[in-house]
């Protein structure tokens, strides 16, 4: 992390937030305390990311309980190659899921999000309060009916399924991030293109649209990386043979007698590498989704 | 009439298709879900239709009320609610107050302590059962194996296995994974405060303990209340880690969430969809007040 001092708190408040000031190379023990408990806590987060690269590379004798914590005798490449196996047609999948998912979820939030932000009608905050719930309600709530309306309308199980559920839950947070985006937008770039004749869905197309773009990361980001998280509908809606590949891992992670945890664990990697990925080039985008889950305008 | 359409016409188009899919997807669902929360669909020839089914009122929530089956799955549900907070509240306060200050290499500590959050609950779940291992003594691995390995023995215990307060171990990867988030919402609160705070404070010779206690803390008590509901809601849903540390059938570790897929896998649509609404007053309850106080604020403005 170099250049500019944080990510995050930029995403939240761009105008507010002052750069911290230069750090004092001044030695005194408070500081030095406060590196160690910093050190420490990196050690503990990163405990469990040793075990699944360590184990992960263990050939199937190098497994025993006592030798647990030990890097691998000998360093094999079995386990990855096991979880390719076993994994990449559902990774396939789950590409084909996320991407249609994401993309239509972050347009229709970009049409309420401006209609929202821009337009005032009346029970407009009703309105937005009543998207914005469903966001927050528990999908067991909804899931019963909802198993026998999708089969009742014939909407095959798997991919199709899960697109049209993501994107269906997904409008709420990509309304809010939306709305809270264009309700910083400045009322003179709005106004001069009304003044200019052009009616309201113009103005979405040639001057909202194109201004939307970083919103347009965060939502994208955001909305891929809960999608391919996602474990709760990929049970209801699919199976081992058409889901996603948070099913595909969970089944080979607890479906034998005997866990193979070296098969598992290069498995959970590789199912994590896309979001992981998304985080490390573009974090400051994801952050900028995170906050926006704190539904501050 | 044209003006009418021009003026009311364009946002209609852009906004309609979304209320009506959330019209019938979040509230035409959730009333049907109470409906048949209210029939006696226990069978997989009723769920069917081939089978016919009655109304029952509040009967299947009696039963489920009554049932120490479910009552075990609501004080999990409470445990697990309690330890998650007060851990993500903990460790979030703590690493963003560490950070609030210049801090070398603060990108570094920062993205590390967040990175879990881009893992799914499944893929954590995955070595957290493997870390979690009841396993003790020579059979031990895990965090029981290294506990003796640095001498903690007496830490060893049979985590998600004991049946009074199993489900906070499955507390532990979840806060691992929802710390770093609570972090990054307290830091932008603390970096959200105007810097003139914290110079008047000194000049009224403040220490920076005192300074921190009754100048910054209070501040940031908006962000308290949204990392609690935020953390609170995902609680009471939690369902993913479940499933992948302890499997559904497993009582120790039971929560709502699972209890409602176990009754919808034996076609027990009435029982899974009574689960389901009691669920959702549970969430409500936290919600409906926090979005009421949140549109009132933002009213004020």
């Amino acid at each position: 992390m170099s250049a500019p001092s944080s990510t995050a708190p930029v995403a939240v408040a761009p105008t507010t937030t002052p750069s911290a000031p230069k750090v004092r190379s001044r030695f005194s023990v408070g500081r030095t305390l406060k590196y160690l408990v910093l050190l420490f806590f990196l050690v503990v987060v990163l405990i469990p990311v040793y075990v699944l690269v360590v184990t992960s590379f263990k050939g199937p004798g190098d497994a025993a309980a006592v030798r647990a914590w030990n890097l691998p005798e000998v360093w094999v490449l079995d386990n990855w190659k096991g979880a390719w196996d076993a994994l990449s047609p559902a990774l396939w999948r789950t590409i084909q899921m996320v991407v249609p998912a994401a993309v239509i979820s972050s347009f229709l939030g970009s049409m309420n999000g401006f209609v929202l932000a821009r337009w005032r009608f009346p029970y407009a905050d009703l309105v937005f309060t009543l998207i914005l719930f469903g966001m927050f309600i528990p999908y067991q709530a909804v899931m019963i009916p909802l198993l026998q309306l999708m089969l009742g309308a014939g909407v095959p199980s798997g991919v199709p399924s899960l697109i049209i559920l993501h994107v269906i839950y997904g409008i709420p947070i990509t309304t809010l991030i939306f709305r809270n985006y264009y309700m910083s937008v400045p009322e003179e770039l709005i106004e001069a293109a009304r003044v200019d004749g052009a009616g309201m869905l113009r103005t979405f197309g040639s001057i909202v649209l194109p201004i939307s773009i970083p919103s347009f990361v965060v939502v994208l980001i955001w909305q891929f990386t809960s999608a391919w998280n996602d474990f709760l509908f990929a049970v209801f809606f699919s199976s081992s043979g058409n889901g996603p590949v948070t099913l595909a891992l969970n089944n080979l992670a607890n479906g034998a007698l005997l866990t193979n945890y070296g098969i598992s664990m290069s498995g959970a990697l590789l199912a994590s590498l896309p979001t992981l990925l998304v985080y490390v080039l573009l974090g400051k985008y994801f952050i900028g989704g995170l906050m926006s889950g704190s539904v501050k305008g | 009439m044209p003006r009418t359409l021009r003026r009311w016409g364009p946002p209609l188009l852009l906004i309609s298709p979304s209320a009506v899919l959330m019209a019938v997807f979040v509230y035409g669902l959730l009333a049907a879900n109470a409906q048949t929360s209210m029939t006696d669909i226990h069978t997989a020839a009723q769920a069917t239709g081939r089978e016919p089914s009655s109304f029952v009122w509040l009967d299947n929530y009696v039963a489920l009320l009554g049932s120490p089956a479910f009552q075990h799955s609501l004080k999990n549900l409470a445990l697990y609610t309690v330890v998650f907070l007060a851990g993500t509240m903990f460790f979030g306060f703590l690493w963003a107050w560490l950070l609030d200050r210049p801090v070398r290499f603060e990108g570094v500590f920062r993205s590390i302590y967040l990175f879990p959050m881009a893992v799914s609950f499944v893929a954590s779940g995955v070595v957290w059962r493997w870390l979690l291992n009841s396993n003790q003594g020579e059979q031990a691995s895990g965090l029981n194996r290294l506990f003796q390995m640095i001498g903690l023995d007496f830490l060893q215990n049979n985590w998600w296995n004991n049946v009074d307060v199993g489900i906070a171990a499955i507390a532990i990867p979840a806060i691992w994974q929802l710390s770093g988030y609570v972090m990054a919402l307290f830091l932008a609160g603390f970096r959200g405060i105007p810097e003139e705070l914290r110079e008047a404070g000194r000049m009224d010779g403040a220490s920076e303990w005192k300074l921190y206690r009754h100048v910054l803390f209070p501040q940031l008590s908006p962000v308290a209340l949204s990392a609690v509901i935020i953390i609170g809601h995902m609680s009471l849903k939690a369902f993913d880690l479940i499933m992948a540390i302890s499997k559904p059938a497993n009582y120790q570790t039971k929560v709502p969430a699972i209890d409602m897929y176990v009754f919808k896998s034996s076609f027990d649509y009435a029982s899974s969809a009574a689960v389901g609404a009691i669920l959702l007053v549970i969430v409500a309850a936290l919600i409906i007040p926090y979005l009421v106080h949140i549109s009132r604020t933002e009213k004020a403005k």
